[in-house]
């Protein structure tokens, strides 16, 4: 706590220092997308399919989200059975309200028919190993992973009844892509004593006292503000703590785009490396 | 068998292995630093991921703890994009509270549990992709874990699975040739002394036949210890150096 002060953390980084972290996309194959994420010793693993569903009533033009987080018993003995599902609830609750809306994805070109057909993604997240920071790492995840999706082009014919029938073309490379550029970060930044870290641990969440999460966009746009935990946070730091997190979820999306993009490039020569590396 | 023919006349199987071939096996183990022992295995297309945290406390109800022996408690979940439909529930029903029941028993006859009176050892198996010999994928991947996790066992425990197809025994099903409504036998080996710890098998067979298709599920299997093994002493050998110097 005391080093916090000073900006020095038990692992040596500053206070605005994330861990080292590894992306992958693609891991599983029978998901639309999929990427896997390791932030330090967390584990994230998120899983997309796409299925065709009705849509909602109230917005017949535009297609949805619907998220389901997995604490698995992986991460702790204390996960097993039910005892992962509140935490789950939490987490994709969260989920709902900072990436299900238009404004962070083109809902729209998720589609078909108006009022009849659309597109349903259904974001699978795996929460495989827990230190800390589970919201960034998913919401990365989930970043990469919606960069990695393709969805099947559509065709819809008519007969003569005014039946309408859709057929998904059978050619594999013949897909839809998602544009990733509006999707948010989340940045959780807990408070310690005077001072807020970016990316805390366990342990250093064991001495924060509130933490504030921030889904901030590659302008720096802030679209969602939470604050977490038991204790309060007076005014001031929490315009202070959002000015730090704009700051530093600005600078994550670039390197996170130009790193999914470079990884595409390799195309089909990339060695799927996964948990085996 | 009207529909895709499961062994060619040239004895190709669906996608392209001879009869008594085994699918490719990939592993790691110490995936996790945070459990006491992991291991990540593939094969094929099947992937599991075990992690086993113990020998620790009895968690919960004290009745639950034995005076002589350790507890196993299995839970087997998969994930909800494991399937080409898509899951909604990854623990929880039947079927996964089964397969939880089949690995305990598994391990109940591999694990020197005289050891750790009173104590509890948790093995969770995590299904990421599933392409037929989930059971299997999950005993392998478990016996690796608990090996990296220092528990003593009698044996390597190695499963695989087995078809018949016109008196041709298949080794190492894949989820069409499992579903295709063929025979499919399940066996869980310990490969030194040959002893079976599970025997599970569905549908009719007739009873000459039931012979050689448990030779090819062990011989399968035997092949597979030798793999597990290789696996073993290469990571032993990757941390014995890092830890070296």
């Amino acid at each position: 706590m005391h080093g916090v002060r000073d900006d020095l953390r038990l692992d040596g980084r500053g206070c605005e220092d994330y861990r080292h972290m590894e992306i992958e996309t693609d891991v599983v194959s029978n998901t639309d997308g999929s990427a896997k994420i390791s932030l330090g010793h967390t584990d994230v693993l998120v899983g997309i399919k796409a299925e065709i569903g009705k849509p909602k009533p109230m917005v017949p033009n535009e297609g949805y989200l619907e998220f389901f987080v997995d604490c698995s018993a992986n991460a702790t003995p204390e996960f097993e059975g039910r005892g992962g599902e509140e935490l789950g609830v939490e987490l994709s609750n969260t989920l709902y309200k900072v990436f299900n809306n238009r404004h962070s994805v083109d809902l729209r070109s998720l589609c078909i028919c108006p009022g009849e057909n659309c597109w349903v993604l259904y974001v699978d997240v795996l929460l495989l190993q827990c230190d800390g920071n589970l919201f960034d790492a998913i919401s990365i995840a989930i970043k990469a992973a919606l960069f990695n999706t393709r969805i099947p082009k559509v065709h819809i014919s008519e007969d003569e009844e005014g039946v309408k029938e859709i057929e998904l073309s059978d050619d594999p490379y013949d897909c839809m892509r998602l544009n990733v550029e509006n999707v948010p970060c989340i940045v959780t930044l807990c408070k310690i004593g005077q001072r807020y870290v970016v990316d805390a641990t366990l342990q250093e969440k064991a001495c924060s006292v509130a933490s504030l999460l921030i889904s901030v966009t590659h302008k720096g746009m802030v679209t969602c503000v939470r604050k977490m935990g038991g204790g309060s946070l007076d005014p001031e730091s929490i315009f202070e703590m959002t000015e730090a997190g704009k700051r530093v979820g600005k600078a994550l999306h670039a390197p996170l785009i130009e790193l999914l993009q470079k990884e595409e490039s390799l195309g089909k020569k990339r060695q799927k490396v996964g948990f085996l590396g | 068998m009207a529909g895709l023919e499961l062994l060619s006349d040239q004895g190709y199987r669906l996608d392209g292995r001879k009869a008594s071939e085994l699918r490719k096996v990939q592993a790691r183990m110490s995936v996790f630093a945070q459990a006491d022992g992991s291991a990540y295995l593939e094969q094929g297309n099947t992937k599991a991921l075990a992690v086993v945290y113990g020998p620790h406390e009895t968690r919960g109800s004290r009745s639950k703890s034995l005076h002589d022996r350790a507890v196993i408690n299995c839970q087997y979940s998969m994930a909800t994009f494991s399937t080409a439909e898509r899951k909604r529930r990854p623990h929880g029903d039947r079927k996964s509270s089964e397969m939880s029941l089949h690995l305990k028993q598994t391990f109940e006859a591999a694990v020197l549990t005289e050891l750790y009176p009173r104590s509890q050892i948790d093995i969770y198996v995590k299904i990421l992709q599933a392409d037929g010999g989930n059971y299997s994928a999950c005993v392998n991947a478990a016996t690796l874990a608990l090996v990296d996790a220092g528990i003593p066992m009698r044996d390597y425990v190695c499963a695989c699975t087995a078809g018949f197809v016109e008196d041709t025994p298949l080794a190492d099903l894949c989820h069409a040739e499992e579903s295709g409504g063929g025979t499919s036998l399940a066996l869980a080996l310990l490969p030194r002394s040959g002893n079976i710890a599970l025997l599970q098998m569905d549908a009719r067979l007739h009873q000459d036949h039931l012979d050689p298709l448990i030779e090819a599920a062990m011989t399968a299997c035997k092949g597979l210890s030798k793999v597990l093994d290789g696996v073993v002493r290469q990571h032993l050998e990757e941390v014995s150096v890092l830890t070296r110097d």
